[in-house]
């Protein structure tokens, strides 16, 4: 029966451009291998190898990209596999900052995840899994392989939020994540499908070229398709309103993996959302640049105000990702003309930022003896006396997230206005830039606690998160050792080394990002 | 390199170099040498730029100009005016004196670190002529002052610093904007994306948009200023911040916001600036008269400074929108002038407070029966604030007054009473200070000998400028001459044809 099926249809398979898509063969192969090892050699033994062959295959990925890049810039960008996935600028470049993200994680994350969740190669397989999601998301182009990269992203990020299996926040987190992303995936499936319906195609392409040689006499199926689409974008940016799962799951999640999803998952669904826009929907800018307007100042401000109100560290920088979402929206919207640019650097840099903060953060909590679910403001009063490596550390990164100057973070700022303005929104980089004065107070927050002159003292942040007794939710809680902490200060200090060079010298990223063209 | 280039660096190098530098507890002083060397070479190289200047010219000096950010183009690119230069030699001067203030610290590393980054921010605002590089430098002065007040203040410093650093963020958010904004309307006109100041001064602006970016411009400047009405965070600041800091914060970079003025509206923006003078000079004559009203009522010495602060600084922006040569020079003489009294008035008062632990008027009281030298400092500082005819004070209001009197009269007229609110609360702090019976047994030492010295060139330069001048006059007069003349030869605004005389007075 199949059979006779398969013959009357026969499926004709597209030529396949393996050099295309080597980032997503070499992260996926990785993981992989590290599954078959950890089948052969037994799984707790060699935790090490696990992040070797994550690493390079990190870098391997990395190291494509940038040839990819190099024959993009020489020959032009082309489309490969029947149209499906782009070689173009734009996903080598995203390809590298995935590669950047990934090796920071890579370096400071296993270290942490094992104490929580065992020796096993579990967080480097679905590390490896998840970025080749993202890089799926960057290079497609079309929408169902846009999904596909979704899923795959988002599926891997659902199981690592929930690595913390005996705390009850992580478990809450990671429910909460896979119900609601779940939901949303579903939205945008039903977007694409409606796009389809009105467009006849899942191409984003050829959905952008019907756009423009047809008129549609009824295009609200088109519009309402769009609008699901961008919801289901919306939610994986947490913008707000679509933002509410994102204070439980920063908490929840073990603290490396937050720093991780923050800046993962924001890669990818802005990788994609650029593209869907400027490819498939360029025609339509009149009806999503206000939606992409709207979720950008409510993002903006919301975040920066609620943040305000949080005590709990983690939660109040799930707030500032809120905002950062904002600023990215900010380059989204002027995305037709030259936003894309600073868009991508803000994604870099703020990727670089977020992961290096987290980590941090995770050294903190060990140094402090709080488990990865909680630190409070008070819990790091007086820190830069007792370890003023970690504090002055942790003071760039935030200084850099709430825009200092001569940080990345300033530049990103300042390159998403400039595209603002170019595209006369001035009224909304104003609100930005307010916004970003709001910000400012919570992230000074954070760095007078650090560098506060009075000691330790117990306060109400304790009560409202109680430190679960050793034995009791979080057992098997390691003390990572000295010689584990030696790859996570690595880490943090790429991190933040390349924080500061981006700052003083952004040509170089600048030019780099500049050559993250669309192709269409 | 130039010596503009060598001013930015040379404390930027010291700033990196300063938390490498981990000593003993007993050798911390080293530290603190080491900030005191850096911010004499500092002065010398402003003296020497101060010599080398070449007077009767009004263009720019020990230019320097290096492809930075080629996306945006944006330059490195430095220059010294005449008022610049003055600036420029204030901030060395109370540096120098703020370094060797610093006493007591339990660390010195941070502290020193940050004031000599706060050095280099501080220079390279005074002499940037790109708008992203004085953007950059303006928005770096708020973080090394931001750690300097909550991590070394008084008392509640840490909610004195956070309310800083806002409000003058949030002040700079429309600053940005601004610039941003003027670049890509000049980059549409002549297609040459550029930051640079000079080029920028000849973008042509339809009336709206310049007047909205004159106030984008006003607003981050107001705020550091400060001008009336948003000074609020001003008396907190001061007040808890350290005194090293505060001398820096009121002596130098609240002449950042009066410089941005000058250096930023009036160039960038002239027609605007001779239309809504009448906005900024009411303003500038509001501030004037309630910070002596409040200063009056103020029970605080701190407190009552800041507020005297806001009233001189009143001056200082009458003087600059008032568009008369002599106005104008005056305003930049007094911003010097203000730097250096209010140096010497905060040091004094942290001298109080380290004898007593308070600056409440109320619980001090007869001083100068203990302290006759202590007393005798005071009052001269606190008579070339008011301005007494022979002490630097004097000088700088006269010409502001003189030159706001000839175009126009009325704000002139009404500024005079702040001068005279100035003497009553002045003199009244003095005598419920230093007269009258004391308030408790404890005794008040005069002047120690590190004091005396520490005040010594304040007190000189007090008395040297208010009786002779010429020295800084003559290295202004032709750039404020060549502003004012900027300003009444810019083509009026627009369409409208008779707006741009409306608040000209008699010319």
């Amino acid at each position: 029966m199949f059979g006779t099926l398969v013959s009357q249809l026969p499926i004709r398979l597209p030529a396949i451009s393996y050099q295309a898509i080597a980032p997503e063969m070499i992260l996926f192969g990785a993981a992989l291998v590290v599954l078959a090892l950890s089948a052969t050699i037994g799984r707790r033994e060699h935790p090490e190898l696990y992040r070797g062959i994550g690493l390079l295959a990190a870098l391997g990925e990395g190291a494509w990209s940038a040839n990819l890049l190099r024959l993009v810039d020489k020959h032009g960008a082309s489309l490969a596999i029947a149209g499906a996935i782009a070689n173009d600028g734009f996903s080598a470049v995203v390809g590298i900052i995935v590669a950047a993200a990934l090796v920071l994680t890579m370096l400071i994350g296993p270290g942490f995840v094992r104490s929580v969740a065992g020796q096993g190669p579990e967080f480097v397989t679905l590390l490896l899994i998840s970025a080749t999601g993202a890089i799926v998301m960057a290079q497609a182009d079309d929408l169902i392989v846009i999904f596909l990269g979704l899923e795959i992203l988002s599926i891997a990020l659902y199981i690592m939020v929930g690595f913390r299996l005996r705390d009850g926040l992580s478990r809450e987190a990671a429910f909460k994540y896979f119900i609601l992303g779940g939901f949303s995936s579903a939205v945008f499936l039903y977007g694409v499908a409606l796009v389809y319906g009105a467009t006849g195609s899942t191409n984003l392409l050829k959905i952008g070229s019907f756009l423009s040689t047809h008129v549609l006499i009824n295009n609200g199926v088109l519009l309402f398709g769009l609008a699901l689409i961008l919801v289901g974008f919306g939610f994986k940016i947490s913008a707000v309103p679509f933002h509410v799962w994102s204070p439980d799951v920063y908490q929840g999640a073990p603290t490396s993996v937050t720093g991780y999803m923050a800046a993962m998952a924001k890669i990818a669904a802005f990788a994609a959302l650029l593209r869907v826009l400027t490819v498939a929907f360029h025609l339509q800018l009149q009806y999503w640049r206000p939606i992409i307007i709207a979720l950008a100042l409510l993002s903006l401000v919301f975040g920066a105000v609620f943040a305000l109100r949080q005590r709990e560290i983690k939660r109040m920088l799930a707030y500032s990702s809120i905002n950062h979402a904002g600023f990215i929206l900010l380059g989204v919207l002027a995305a037709t003309s030259g936003g894309i640019r600073d868009s991508l650097f803000y994604l870099g840099a703020y990727s670089v930022m977020v992961i290096g903060t987290f980590g941090l953060i995770s050294m903190i909590q060990v140094d402090t003896g709080k488990t990865e679910g909680s630190l409070s403001l008070t819990d790091v009063r007086g820190l830069g006396q007792r370890r003023p490596a970690m504090a002055i550390l942790l003071a760039i990164l935030v200084l850099a997230q709430a825009g200092a100057p001569f940080t990345s973070g300033f530049i990103a700022k300042f390159s998403v206005i400039t595209a603002v303005i170019a595209v006369n929104e001035y009224w909304i980089a104003v609100v930005a830039m307010i916004a970003a004065a709001i910000a400012v107070a919570f992230y000074l927050r954070l760095v007078l606690a650090l560098f506060a002159r009075d000691e330790n003292k117990v306060g109400a942040g304790d009560a409202l998160y109680p430190v679960p007794v050793r034995g009791g939710s979080d057992a098997g809680f390691l003390q990572p050792s000295r010689a584990s902490q030696v790859p996570v200060w690595i880490g943090i200090w790429l991190s933040v080394a390349a924080t500061v060079f981006f700052g003083v010298f952004p040509s170089l990223l600048l030019n780099l990002v500049g050559k993250g063209k669309i192709f269409f | 390199m130039t010596l503009l280039d060598w001013l930015i660096a040379l404390p930027a190098l010291g700033a990196l170099v300063v938390p490498m530098m981990a000593l003993p507890p007993e050798n911390q002083r080293l530290i603190r040498y080491f900030g005191i060397a850096i911010s004499l070479v500092e002065l010398g190289i402003a003296i020497g730029m101060a010599v080398a200047f070449k007077l009767h010219t009004s263009s720019y000096q020990f230019v320097t100009k290096v492809h930075w950010i080629g996306a945006f183009g944006i330059d490195w690119y430095l220059g010294a005016d005449g008022i610049s230069l003055v600036l420029v030699l204030l901030t060395a001067v109370l540096f120098t004196i703020a370094m060797f203030a610093m006493k007591g610290v339990k660390d010195y590393r941070a502290y020193v670190g940050w004031m000599l980054l706060l050095e280099a921010a501080c220079m390279g605002s005074f002499t940037a002529l790109d708008l992203f590089l004085f953007f950059v430098f303006f928005e770096l002065t708020l973080v090394p002052s931001y750690f300097l007040i909550s991590d070394f203040g008084l008392g509640a410093s840490g909610r004195a610093a956070i309310k800083f650093f806002v409000y003058t963020f949030a002040g700079s958010a429309f600053l940005l904007v601004g610039i941003v904004s003027l670049v890509f309307i000049h980059d549409h006109q002549t297609g040459h994306l550029t930051f640079s100041l000079p080029a920028l001064m000849h973008t042509r602006l339809p009336k709206d948009t310049a007047i909205l970016l004159f106030l984008a411009f006003a607003a981050a400047f107001a705020v550091k200023t400060p001008i009336f009405p948003f000074h609020t965070w001003s008396p907190d600041t001061y007040r808890s911040a350290p005194i090293p800091a505060v001398v820096i914060l009121a002596g130098v970079m609240a002449k950042l916001g009066a410089y941005g003025l000058i250096r930023f509206n009036l160039e960038l923006f002239p027609a605007t600036s001779r239309e809504l003078a009448w906005l900024m000079m009411t303003l500038g004559v509001a501030g004037i008269l309630y910070g002596a009203i409040v200063a009056a009522g103020e029970r605080d010495l701190g407190r009552m400074v800041a507020y005297s602060s806001l009233s001189h600084m009143g001056f200082i922006v009458l003087g600059i929108f008032a568009f008369s040569a002599e106005a104008l020079s005056g305003s930049t003489l007094q911003m010097v002038n203000h730097g250096i009294y209010t140096a010497a008035i905060f040091l004094l008062l942290g001298m109080i407070y380290e004898r007593r632990g308070t600056l409440d008027m109320k619980k001090l009281g007869g001083l100068q029966k203990k302290a006759p030298m202590f007393a005798a400092v005071f009052i001269l500082v606190v008579m070339g604030m008011i301005g007494l005819p022979g002490l630097n004070g004097f000088v700088g209001e006269f010409l502001i007054l003189i030159g706001t009197f000839i175009t126009h009269r009325w704000w002139a007229v009404v500024a005079v009473l702040g001068v005279v609110l100035g003497a009553i609360y002045l003199l009244w702090a003095y005598q419920r200070v230093f007269h009258g019976e004391l308030k408790d047994d404890r005794g008040f030492r005069d002047l120690a000998p590190r004091e005396a010295l520490l005040l010594l060139p304040l007190v000189a330069l007090i008395v040297f400028l208010g009786v002779y001048p010429m020295p800084l006059l003559a290295r202004i007069n032709p750039t404020t001459s060549a502003i004012v003349h900027h300003v009444a030869t810019a083509p009026a605004l627009g369409s409208s044809t008779v707006s741009s005389i409306v608040t000209g007075g008699t010319k």
